[in-house]
């Protein structure tokens, strides 16, 4: 590995600091399960490294009925997974966080890493989009908030500009009637990468037994998480039978971009996500029953 | 002792399970391993590699780099002794022309694969190291890549060696150079007559991909060369003889100067008895004057090492309605990438011995391309021959409506019979691993009811291993308090240390904790081959028992002093010696061994193995497997192997070689191959090079059968390498049985199972009504 500069600042004005003064050569370590491989393979270069660690700031994880749920940038996906409040408003999150890596990489793997590694399959952002999360940003200008599906441009690549830091994330309350699910497919059944990926959030109209609020994200099928807006579209105002799930399935190809690689062909993974929003729909459905929900 | 293990009461400590010699350094990380290795002065050597996979070296320039700071050594082939004989290097599992060994451990005028070293540099840290290896700046011509073995046996490839001249099967060369570095062949009977009296004929064409043995530990070496021309080496080796040899014919220098220290092994399966890192350490060491350590990355382990062959196999098989087999035609083109020596002769061989076929011919080509250079992986060559015939068979047995089982049952092989080269086998296992497969509860039990889209199917599939000899040395010396020395020269791999001290504490009355087993340097131990070929608990236990031989032999002579009776009115047994007139005179082995200093001194014993008869380990596997027909993603949710074991030292051991055999099997049948784009890798790495990992692999049951081998001590036989044989086709079978489909290409990855299924055709299905497949 190159040798580089190490910074564990306490504050976010702090972390801020050094990474303007560091010009875009500064990469922030969280649970480090992304940057340090990167690191010592050479795929990204860094002059100086800040720790956000001990920024209490980024370590927050916090619930409250008014304005939701609230995850510090760097909190680990084991942290997040084990907070009851998560599982009980957030399954697909909770879901995500149960299913990235390994055990041992969710003991140090944080959403905020997970997010602005820009990973098009990265597991957390379908979930965090569904459930309609903000990202809290600051930097030299000040502070913003962005919606989580705005902030990955390209693969890699984010909305993030140098001497910006991710924050933390923000997830309203969910309305009543509402239930979310997140389903990937991997060859291997740990320690994979999805070859393709949906997350799904309904919110029911109980009078009418209808879609009263949809939304659908993909991953791995585009340079970018991405919603599924056609399929979002058709739901709405329907009842979740299994030909309106169908259909949706077939919509959400559209909002599909995706590329061939050694991890699977274009044309497989549209395959895959037609099956995996049908399943991931039909496990929010489960879930709005109150039954037992399918994992695939 | 606890003796978990019903063993019929004839041994003590043969088949039990003591806890291994080796176990307490292994989980307190106090093992040392080749990353381990630490000396004064120790510079860091690093390789720099072709990025081409094939190309002329048109210039290589270190100067920029001899002048980066830490720099001490800079060596490319010109450091190398020039070896253009015919001579071949004997790997004990393989063999290699010494000249392409050269050029595989560095490149001389041409590149022929992607991450062949072209240069190596060593500097006084390993960032420096690497720092200046990217400042060796090498001017490429690139050459038109052959990367598939059957488009490099065109007439009109490109040719990778110009020297190369096709081996005849009679032995003798072909006039043009090729791409075909040997073709060899076997037949017996008249092979149309045998298909005209078949009633089924059925020939399949089978692709398997180029395969990596996956070892954790990555390939390391740290080589010192002294002022006086001593050369000593610590390494990760299945073979410390076998890689001295090596040193001594690539750089020319007598073997009697080089000490190879074996260091513990992270994982081998015949990957590591080939060199690569050493003699390169070692030149480094000897320019810059000083130690150098240097190890692999993951990447470099892909793409720098020898993965096992891929091949293309056209198999066609006939029989008769009541299932006997009448006549067989395989062309088998193993792809040996960029040097000759593909495992095709073992391919050919195990891949129609295990049953009688009248009528057979053979035809199989040893073939390069611009690809890593193959290594033995763990029964080279037999996995891919048994993918095509124990799938054939398969179908064969369903079309005549057979039970599988009862097809092999009908047609296997047995003590007298031949192999197809002609030698019969001597006592083998394989009705009776039949028989136990097809009596199993697995095998009878009903399969999970289809839910959904996901369908069940059971496959099984059959396979053997030869069961080597060669050669090797033990040594035992004894301490004052009754324990014993047990010096080998066979690394261990797998836990074949508490094996061989097993059969010493069997054989001398003593506990397995009372015997210390320790793996020697070349310069402490007799000769010893590599440890591979399933032959170390057959031939270097078998030494063990002859070293005991020897040792109580010696020790009667001196109990007779102590008893002050004659030698020949000693006897031994159960630890002791007593006289057989009157056996109320007796004296412990322990006492002996305490007292030699006033019977005449220490003793040394030894066992010398330098040819056994072959001992063949039959193995078959059952799979069932769920597959979600919508995905193509296969599921292995039971799992049983079953294997002639001969005898089973240490079960667990044994068990564990079989579940671990297993494992491996079912990555080549699901995950596991390289892929390469105009020859370079694009997946060198272990996330998109996929192991199955625990959460892959449903519990492996075994089941050991124990026919007795010919040959060698308690029916011993060796088992390691079986057990990867029979998984490809058995999990191809089932997958066969759960969808209808058959797949013919490695790995069957859930795509590659998804367009079998009709792919982009089929709509997806709604639920678990289960409306597809």
């Amino acid at each position: 590995m190159e040798a580089f500069a190490y910074a564990a600042p306490r504050t976010v004005a702090e972390a801020v600091e050094l990474l303007v003064g560091a010009n875009g050569s500064a990469r922030v370590l969280a649970g480090g399960t992304d940057l340090i491989p990167q690191l010592q393979e050479g795929r990204r270069r860094a002059s100086l490294v800040v720790d956000v660690k001990r920024i209490p700031d980024l370590c927050v994880l916090d619930w409250n009925p008014e304005e939701g749920l609230t995850i510090g940038a760097a909190v680990p996906c084991a942290q997040v997974a084990a907070f009851p409040r998560v599982q009980q408003h957030y399954p697909a999150l909770h879901t995500a966080c149960t299913l990235i890596g390994s055990v041992m990489v969710q003991n140090r793997a944080s959403l905020g890493g997970n997010l602005c590694n820009a990973a098009p399959s990265a597991d957390s952002v379908p979930p965090l989009i569904v459930h309609a999360a903000e990202a809290v940003i600051t930097g030299p200008g000040g502070t913003r908030r962005v919606p989580v599906e705005s902030v990955c441009t390209g693969p890699g690549q984010t909305c993030l500009a140098p001497g910006e830091l991710l924050v933390r994330l923000h997830l309203p309350v969910p309305p009543p009637h509402t239930a979310s699910a997140y389903l990937r497919f991997t060859p291997r059944n740990e320690m994979d990468i999805a070859v393709a990926g949906v997350a799904a959030a309904v919110t029911l109209d109980p009078a009418e037994g209808t879609c009263a609020h949809v939304r659908v994200a993909l991953g791995a099928v585009a340079p970018t998480p991405v919603r599924a807006i056609a399929a979002e579209e058709y739901l709405a105002g329907k009842p979740l039978t299994d030909e309106h799930l169908r259909r949706a399935a077939q919509l959400a190809v559209e909002a599909a971009k995706p590329i061939s690689d050694v991890r699977g062909s274009a044309e497989y993974r549209r395959h895959l996500v037609t099956v995996l929003t049908f399943r991931t729909l039909r496990a929010v459905r489960d879930r709005l029953a109150g039954g037992p929900a399918a994992r695939s | 002792m606890k003796v978990t293990e019903k063993n019929g009461h004839e041994y003590r400590v043969i088949g039990t399970r003591p806890i291994r010699h080796d176990g307490v350094d292994k989980v307190t990380g106090r093992a040392q391993f080749g990353a381990d290795v630490r000396l004064p002065g120790m510079l860091y050597g690093q390789v720099v590699r072709s990025p081409y996979p094939h190309a002329r070296i048109k210039s290589i320039d270190t100067r920029r780099a001899q002048e980066h700071p830490g720099v001490r050594a800079i060596i490319t082939a010109a450091d190398m002794p020039a070896l253009d004989t015919d001579a071949v290097a004997e790997l004990g599992e393989g063999a290699i022309e010494l000249k392409y060994a050269s050029q595989l451990i560095m490149a001389r005028d041409k590149v022929v694969y992607q991450g062949q070293p072209v240069a190596a540099v060593a500097a006084t840290t390993r960032q420096a190291a690497r720092d200046a290896a990217r400042l060796i700046e090498v001017e490429y011509e690139p050459l038109p890549v052959v990367e598939d073995a059957l488009a490099a046996m065109d007439p009109g490839a490109p040719l990778i060696h110009a020297d190369l001249y096709t081996v005849t099967p009679g032995g003798g060369k072909a006039e043009q150079p090729s791409n075909v570095a040997k073709h060899i062949q076997y037949e017996r009977g008249d092979l149309e007559a045998g298909f005209a009296e078949a009633d089924v004929v059925i020939e399949r064409e089978f692709r398997t991909a180029m395969v990596h043995q996956g070892y954790i530990e990555p390939q390391n070496a740290t080589a010192s060369w002294e002022a006086d021309g001593r050369l000593t080496v610590w390494t990760s080796t299945q073979g410390a003889f076998s890689a001295r040899e090596q040193l001594a014919q690539l750089l020319q220098i007598p073997a009697g100067r080089i000490r190879v220290i074996p260091m513990e092994v992270g994982g081998g399966f015949g990957g590591k008895i080939q060199v690569y890192l050493e003699p390169i350490a070692a030149l480094l060491s000897r320019k810059a004057g000083r130690p150098v350590k240097m190890w692999m990355s993951r990447a470099e382990v892909f793409t720098g090492t020898g993965p096992g062959s891929p091949t293309y196999i056209r198999c066609k098989l006939g029989a008769k309605r009541s299932g006997a087999l009448v006549a067989a035609q395989l062309y088998m083109v193993y792809d040996a990438g960029a040097f000759p020596g593909a495992p095709v002769g073992a391919g050919a061989v195990t891949a129609l011995s295990p049953y009688r076929v009248p009528n057979f011919r053979i035809d199989g080509y040893d073939v390069v391309t611009n690809k890593p250079r193959v290594q033995s992986y763990r029964a080279p060559g037999a996995p891919q021959a048994a993918f095509a015939v124990e799938t054939v068979l398969d179908e064969i047995a369903e079309s005549l409506g057979m039970d599988p089982v009862e097809l092999r049952l009908k047609n296997a092989s047995a003590e007298g019979d031949r192999l197809v080269y002609g030698t019969p086998f001597n006592r083998i296992g394989f009705r009776e691993v039949l028989e136990a497969v097809r009596d199993h509860p697995h095998y009878n039990a009903p399969l999970p009811e289809r839910r959904g889209p996901y369908a069940f199917g059971r496959g099984v599939a059959a396979g053997f291993w030869f069961g080597g000899s060669l050669t090797s040395t033990v040594q035992l010396t004894f301490n004052p308090d009754g324990t014993v020395n047990l010096i080998t020269g066979s690394v261990d791999l797998s836990g074949s240390r508490a094996s061989l001290a097993m059969i010493v504490a069997e054989e001398l009355g003593l506990e397995p904790h009372e015997v210390k087993p320790i793996v020697a340097d070349t310069d402490t131990v007799g000769y010893t081959d590599v440890t591979g070929g399933s032959r170390t608990t057959y031939a270097t236990g078998t030494a063990c028992w002859r070293a005991c031989q020897d040792a109580i032999a010696q020790l009667k002579v001196r109990a007779a002093q102590l008893l002050e009776a004659d030698p020949d009115a000693v006897t031994f047994g159960g630890g002791e010696f007593w006289l057989w007139e009157e056996p109320q005179y007796r004296i412990s082995l322990k006492e002996v061994v305490a007292n030699l200093q006033k019977t005449g001194g220490p003793i040394v014993a030894k066992g010398i193995v330098n040819k056994l008869k072959m001992a063949p380990a039959f193995g078959a596997h059952i799979v069932d497997v769920g597959v979600d027909l919508e995905t193509g993603k296969v599921d292995i949710v039971r799992y049983t192997a079953v294997q002639d074991v001969g005898k089973a030292i240490h079960p667990t051991a044994v068990e564990g070689q079989l579940q671990g055999g297993a494992a491996q099997g079912i990555g080549w049948a699901l995950f596991e191959g390289y892929v390469f784009d105009g020859g370079v890798m694009r997946n060198p790495n272990f996330l998109d090079y996929r192991l199955p990992t625990a959460l892959d692999l449903p519990m492996i049951d075994t089941v050991l059968v124990e026919v007795p081998a010919s040959d060698g001590p308690y029916g011993v036989r060796g088992v390691g390498e079986t057990p990867i044989v029979p998984p490809i086709a058995a999990v191809a079978n089932a997958i066969a049985r759960a969808t209808g489909v058959r797949i013919r290409e490695l790995p069957m990855s859930p795509e590659r199972v998804w367009r079998a299924l009709g792919g982009a055709d089929q709509p997806a299905s709604d639920d678990q009504a289960g409306e597809t497949g």
